[in-house]
């Protein structure tokens, strides 16, 4: 269905389902409990920083999990794809049709520029080229071009910014013709609270629809010349191929992603600043793509989830609340516990993640989905054993792990 | 917050399910629409926001910030000695909350970057339903998230942000600055820089190179300017930098003997230090002792400089060794607790809190329009600074400016390097400091109107 083989279109149903179904997967505890209090992560502003950088990563992936090119610049498009928006917002109005519309194009435009020059190299020299124009783009947007970004302060909309097409009545928030990005519906069933958001709903739609682009990627011939590129790039040219236009290909696609993604990101919350563009952005999406799995559908959609829940809800942790999970226990067991856990928590949520990172990389170079993969041969193991063939071929054709 | 229909028809799907599975019925509200603004506290509690940096060079801030943020929300819920609630002018906060709530509080971690700190309060407010927001030790994250509180509808109450964008062409309804800013350093600090160094000064400015470091610069320019001296040169330096030798090797022949550092953080700390091991400090030029100023100081700051900071001049919001009953009570309740002196940071989020308990209850609302109207145009005293305003027009207190210099430690102690090694020069009184709401370096900003959200 949709051009998709029944493997791949179940993957997409997952997607689907799990995305729209979110605010209530992600919220599964009470709201007053002190559970809840703590690990429900279903408020639309994570939610919708979940599927922003979903799409993001999964953008990434199609040039750094089929060309093996990897990118540490790519924060750079996400960037000037939310200064786009955001300038459209203050130029046009709130709508975001034409800041989506403009972010894609400038992330575009700044794609094959960076690309046309960066693709002349291979490896880690490619890898540094794109660093280096990031952190370029990132020290112009902090002070350099602070007429056009508003430097270190971020760029916002302001009430007497020209929004010629701002008519009387119009929102003056983000909107769809007329339909509120942060309007919501709080749904109450007994303690839980579940809140559905039209911004959350859009950026989840854009994700789907990335994603499903992403999926017919991989499947066709185009996706097929890329891997054949990351295997053996020499070997490509000495047949007479010429893979620079297709790198390129892959470069811009990429790029326009991280655009989408950054048009989003201000479609959200119209204010943009230049740490969006810092080395260490475009290092967390190298990060969520390895986490996940590199060169597999789901994964890097898997490693910015992962990402974003260590970020924004185990920082949240403090000492004060691990007391009060421990209050049942004596003192100096509470204590105990409270001084073990506490630098996994709270600020200290980053060795949490490089635990988790290494753990990863040494015992799942596939990323999280080969853990996922081993798990369902462990529980699968009967009927591994009649259709082994069919399933390894399947397997490798869907994910192709690390190669 | 809502009026859209989509959605809703998915929720009655859901609901439907949901209801059939034997669940309780659905109620689904508009969003506290029924109270009239975001997160109106309904039970016995109410929650407020604490976003300060943890990580992040600003990170020993940020924390110094919590410790005071913590101390208030004792004081505020009658444990501890009361610290400044007995000395403030208004009286209406008894030690039981915030109008009979108990105050409960969540932290974040703003890393001092724009994005993570709005993540991160948008979570306080979606997620833990808080109805105020404060802390901050970087202007650019003060802008980004007093934007934030404007949108959603809340009150942001500034912790440490000296940029005058923040009550200047980036002011909001919802957002209030009790810290001074980058004008008032300057006003104040050019009247005794000329008493001690003459009016003839030809000054070399080293400026950081983002917004605050602009109207820090600017403003030191125009007041030092006011009075007689030259600006030679300014030089923006990245932010960052780590090494600022090259930049200081040309103030060498540049033929002036003023230097001035728009630096903060860790940048000053390396600026001032690099200065002084090229000899800056033991230099003549013109006939003169070169000089050496920093406009913004921090305690935090001075004790990374050690003693660099040595005969150099600056200024501050306020300091533990004021002499007033306000400042005393909260040096004496904080210094119990940590078992050190506060920094003007932990005093500015301490004084925040307080100033907000105090409108809620003035106001007998937590609506954050009522909130606006109890602070707007409100003189108060006895919060260590003497007699305060917060203008309406802009948001902005305004109050007595330190102006300061940093000596050499007095008790010898270690732990006291930067509390000690810094002494009041003067207490420049609030009217030397004042200025128009549209002065050219604040014009270009509007409050709009108050938004109580929902």
């Amino acid at each position: 269905m949709l051009g998709l083989n029944s493997r791949d279109f179940k993957l997409l149903m997952i997607v689907i389902f799990m995305t729209l179904a979110a605010p209530i997967l992600l919220n599964p505890f009470p709201v007053d409990s002190a559970l809840g209090e703590s690990f429900n992560a279903g408020y639309p502003a994570l939610m919708q920083r979940f599927v922003i950088f979903g799409l993001l990563a999964v953008g990434f992936n199609i040039l750094f999990g089929l060309t093996g090119y990897l990118s540490f610049g790519h924060a750079a498009f996400l960037g000037v794809g939310s200064y786009a928006a955001v300038w459209m917002f203050k130029l046009l109005s709130y709508n975001i049709v034409p800041a989506m519309l403009a972010s894609v194009i400038v992330a575009a435009l700044f794609a094959v520029v960076i690309g046309y020059v960066c693709l002349r190299r291979s490896g880690i020299y490619f890898s540094i080229l794109t660093l280096a124009f990031a952190q370029m783009s990132y020290a112009l947007a902090y002070s350099v071009l602070s007429p056009i970004t508003n430097g270190e302060t971020g760029l916002q909309v302001y009430s007497d910014d020209p929004q010629v097409l701002m008519r009387a009545g119009d929102p003056i928030v983000p909107h769809l013709f007329g339909l509120e990005m942060n309007s919501s519906v709080t749904w109450n069933v007994g303690g839980w609270q579940f809140v559905f958001q039209n911004g959350y709903y859009l950026s989840a739609i854009c994700m789907i629809i990335g994603f499903y682009i992403s999926i017919r990627i991989f499947r066709s011939p185009f996706g097929l010349m890329l891997r054949a590129i990351k295997s053996n790039q020499t070997r490509m040219s000495y047949t007479g191929m010429n893979t620079k236009p297709y790198m390129l290909a892959a470069f811009v696609i990429s790029g326009m992603y991280a655009g989408v993604a950054g048009g989003l990101m201000s479609a959200m919350d119209p204010l943009t600043g230049a740490e969006r563009m810092f080395w260490t952005a475009s290092g967390e999406i190298v990060v969520m793509a390895i986490l996940g799995g590199v060169g597999t559908l789901i994964g890097p959609v898997l490693g910015a989830g992962i990402i974003k829940y260590l970020e924004n809800i185990i920082s949240k942790i403090n000492s004060d609340i691990l007391h009060n999970w421990f209050a049942f226990m004596p003192d100096w067991m509470d204590n105990l516990l409270v001084n073990i856990l506490y630098p996994f928590v709270g600020k200290g949520w980053h060795l949490t993640l490089g635990v988790l990172f290494m753990v990863v990389v040494i015992f799942l170079p596939g990323g999280l989905v080969q853990g996922g993969q081993k798990l369902g041969a462990l529980f699968s193991r009967k009927s591994k054993s009649s259709n082994s063939d069919a399933t390894t071929a399947g397997t490798a054709n869907t994910n192709t792990p690390a190669e | 917050m809502t009026k859209t229909t989509y959605s809703r028809r998915r929720v009655l799907k859901t609901g439907a399910v949901a209801g059939t599975a034997g669940l309780m019925m659905p109620t689904y509200l508009r969003a506290a629409a029924h109270e009239g603004f975001t997160n109106a506290p309904t039970g016995d509690t109410v929650t407020l926001g604490f976003n300060v940096p943890q990580t992040g060079p600003y990170a020993e801030e940020g924390l110094d910030e919590l410790r005071a943020q913590e101390l208030a929300v004792e004081h505020l819920n009658g444990m501890g000695d009361g610290g400044m609630m007995n000395t403030f002018s208004s009286k209406v906060l008894d030690g039981t909350g915030i109008m009979g709530k108990k105050v409960e509080f969540v932290t974040g971690d703003t890393q001092t970057k724009s994005d993570v700190a709005r993540a991160s309060a948008q979570s306080m407010i979606q997620k833990d339903g808080c109805i105020m927001i404060t802390g901050g030790s970087s202007s650019g994250v003060a802008v980004a998230v007093q934007g934030l509180c404007q949108e959603a509808g809340v009150i942001f109450m500034a912790g440490l942000t000296h940029s005058n964008d923040t009550t200047g062409k980036d002011r909001k309804a919802n957002g209030f600055r009790h810290f001074f800013n980058g004008y008032m350093s300057g006003a104040a600090l050019a009247p005794v820089l000329v008493n001690a160094y003459g009016a003839d000064r030809r000054a070399y400015h080293l400026t950081a190179d983002y917004n605050w470091g602009w109207t820090q610069q600017e403003s030191m320019a125009a007041s030092t300017g006011a009075l007689g001296w030259e600006t030679v040169e300014n030089v923006l330096t990245p932010v960052g930098a780590g090494d600022f030798s090259s930049y200081i090797a040309p103030i060498l022949n540049s033929g002036a003997d003023t230097l001035v550092l728009n630096h903060y953080g860790g940048d000053m700390v390396n600026s001032l230090t690099q200065a002084v091991q090229f000899g800056l400090k033991d230099r003549q030029v013109n006939g003169k002792d070169f000089k050496i100023i920093v406009p913004l100081y921090s305690e935090l700051m001075a004790k990374g400089a050690g003693s660099n900071i040595e005969g150099v001049f600056g200024s501050m919001n306020w300091n533990w060794q004021l002499e007033d009953e306000g400042t005393k009570a909260f040096v004496r309740s904080f210094g119990e607790k940590y078992g050190f002196p506060p920094s003007n940071a932990a005093h500015t989020c301490y004084t925040q809190i307080m100033l907000y308990a105090d409108a809620v209850t003035r106001a007998g609302s937590f609506n954050p329009c009522a909130v606006v109207e109890a602070l707007e145009d409100y003189e108060f005293d006895g919060m260590g600074n003497g007699p305060v305003l917060y203008r309406g027009a802009d948001h902005q207190c305004f109050k007595d400016v330190l102006v300061m210099e940093g000596v050499a430690s007095p008790s010898g102690n270690a732990n006291m390097v930067g509390y000690d090694t810094l002494r009041i020069v003067e207490q420049t009184p609030r009217a030397q400091v004042e200025y128009a709401p549209d002065h050219p370096m604040f014009a270009g900003g509007a409050l709009g109107e108050c938004n109580p959200g929902a």
